[in-house]
């Protein structure tokens, strides 16, 4: 990708989770050549700010990648009051009542697979493409912070307030992204994540 | 602070913001690595002045700004070329300048380009976020854009003013006549049919007044594309040519988002993104591609 950056296909989340945790303890322990950014996606892992991009695309070649992430530390907890205005049309879509929705969320094991569209705004997986809704036809002009949201199979929760297409099913009082706390991302690629319903 | 001045700004100007080289390393959080547009004439900038190329300075945009400090300090001004003036009387323009506590240091309007670079001698002493001192408007990182009013710190002075006659530049100055953008295929040319990647070669674009400081954007032909559906989101770079659904392409720049689901024809190297910070509306661009 460009003269000084490398995106690495892997062809699914899993495995970019697994190769984005391999490549940062590989960095951690001094064994990875020198990048800037290590960015996980979808189905891909960007490393930005290569000086030799060649030289690093055959050093990657010439080593194995675990197919799966290691489980990682205990998984934050994120209490949700599921009031979202999109609940119904969600429970809706998955042909179960509110309370079964609520249900699948929130024993459902979420994983960030990456983030994006603002800081600290985590694309989570772990419900199954199944369940899967669409955006909102027309994005809302501003959606408050903590709110829980579903696109597609992820679930995501905003930090801050912002526009937003994504289907909201509840509210969190966790602060997601606080810039004077360390760290300023309460989520990020890799953390494991459970919601629990409060009221 | 440390109490080594302050600068008042007296006119913002379309927009003036602090700005540094960016955020390093966070980019896995979502966070834009923003930082100088035109990172060459941010550091001749610094250079002129003193300064370390990390220092802050302020990021003008087109027309300039006022500002006043409360005590003596040296400035430099760089970047789109601009007449220069303190208290009324002409200055000149990138060279180290020494403007008297309480006197009005005039950035005027851009005779060429879009962004201009103000250092003052210990640099813009903003309390950083995250390792920058850096306004990224995407995200809304850092200080807010500049008002009237605003009193900003000046840090200590890291070391003698060179108070060079002349100094070489990396700064290319603004484009006049065209943008040439030197493009790296991929990694999605393939999304695109051979039709449009011509199209792109050889069509001509103009850049749009809606660009800013997440991308340049360009209207001309859109580019057709070969593979209907939706691309999975994919880390972005800077220079990255994104390719929305309406088919004219994005030239992302230093407050482009982390990662995005529109597919990119190509990616323009680091090196030619200074002369796409100051390219200025209605201004023609041509891509070349380059082999991969």
């Amino acid at each position: 990708m460009g003269r000084r950056a490398l995106l690495l296909e892997v062809g699914g989340t899993g495995r970019a989770q697994a190769l984005h945790a391999e490549l940062v303890r590989l960095r951690e322990a001094g064994e990875l050549p020198e990048v800037e950014e290590i960015v996980p996606a979808a189905a891909t892992v960007l490393l930005d700010g290569v000086e030799e991009p060649g030289a690093l695309a055959r050093w990657l070649q010439g080593r194995e990648f675990p197919g799966a992430a290691p489980a990682g530390t205990a998984a934050v907890v994120l209490p949700v009051r599921y009031d979202g205005p999109d609940l119904a049309g969600v429970a809706a879509l998955w042909g179960v009542d509110e309370e079964e929705a609520v249900a699948i969320h929130t024993r459902t094991e979420f994983r960030v697979a990456f983030c994006g569209f603002a800081p600290g705004f985590g694309y989570l997986t772990g419900l199954p493409g199944e369940l899967g809704v669409p955006r909102r036809a027309v994005p809302r002009t501003s959606v408050p912070p903590g709110s829980v949201g579903l696109a597609g199979a992820y679930t995501g929760v905003y930090p801050r307030t912002s526009p937003g297409g994504w289907q909201l099913i509840g509210r969190t009082d966790a602060v997601l992204w606080d810039v004077c706390r360390e760290p300023a991302a309460l989520l990020a690629p890799g953390t494991r994540v459970r919601f629990e319903a409060v009221t | 602070m440390t109490g080594a001045g302050v600068l008042e700004i007296l006119r913002p100007g379309a927009l003036t913001t602090v700005q540094d080289l960016g955020r390093v390393g966070l980019a896995h959080l979502g966070v834009p690595r923003s930082g100088a547009l035109d990172s060459p004439a941010h550091r001749l900038a610094n250079r002129l002045v003193g300064n370390a190329p990390g220092a802050a300075t302020l990021e003008t945009t087109l027309t300039g700004c006022a500002v006043c400090p409360d005590r003596a300090v040296v400035a430099a001004v760089t970047g789109a070329p601009c007449p220069v003036r303190i208290d009324g009387r002409p200055a000149p323009w990138g060279a180290a300048v020494r403007v008297p506590g309480g006197a009005v240091l005039e950035v005027g309007a851009a005779r060429a380009g879009v962004r201009g670079y103000l250092a003052v001698a210990g640099g813009v002493g903003v309390e950083p976020v995250l390792g920058s001192r850096s306004t990224d408007l995407l995200s809304g990182l850092g200080p807010a854009p500049l008002s009237a009013g605003a009193r900003l710190p000046v840090g200590p002075a890291s070391g003698p003013v060179p108070w060079a006659d002349a100094v070489a530049s990396a700064a290319p100055g603004p484009p006049s006549g065209e943008l040439v953008l030197p493009l790296v295929p991929g990694p999605r040319d393939d999304w695109f049919t051979p039709g449009a990647l011509r199209a792109l070669a050889r069509g001509i674009y103009r850049v749009s007044a809606e660009s800013n400081r997440v991308g340049l954007r360009t209207e001309g032909p859109a580019l057709e594309r070969a593979v209907r559906g939706e691309l999975p989101s994919e880390g972005m770079v800077a220079g990255a040519v994104q390719v929305p659904p309406g088919g004219e392409p994005i030239v992302f720049l230093a407050d482009h988002p982390t990662t995005g689901g529109y597919p990119v024809v190509g990616v323009v190297p680091r090196e030619a993104l200074a002369a796409a910070a100051q390219a200025v509306p209605g201004l023609r661009v041509r891509f070349v591609p380059l082999r991969r």
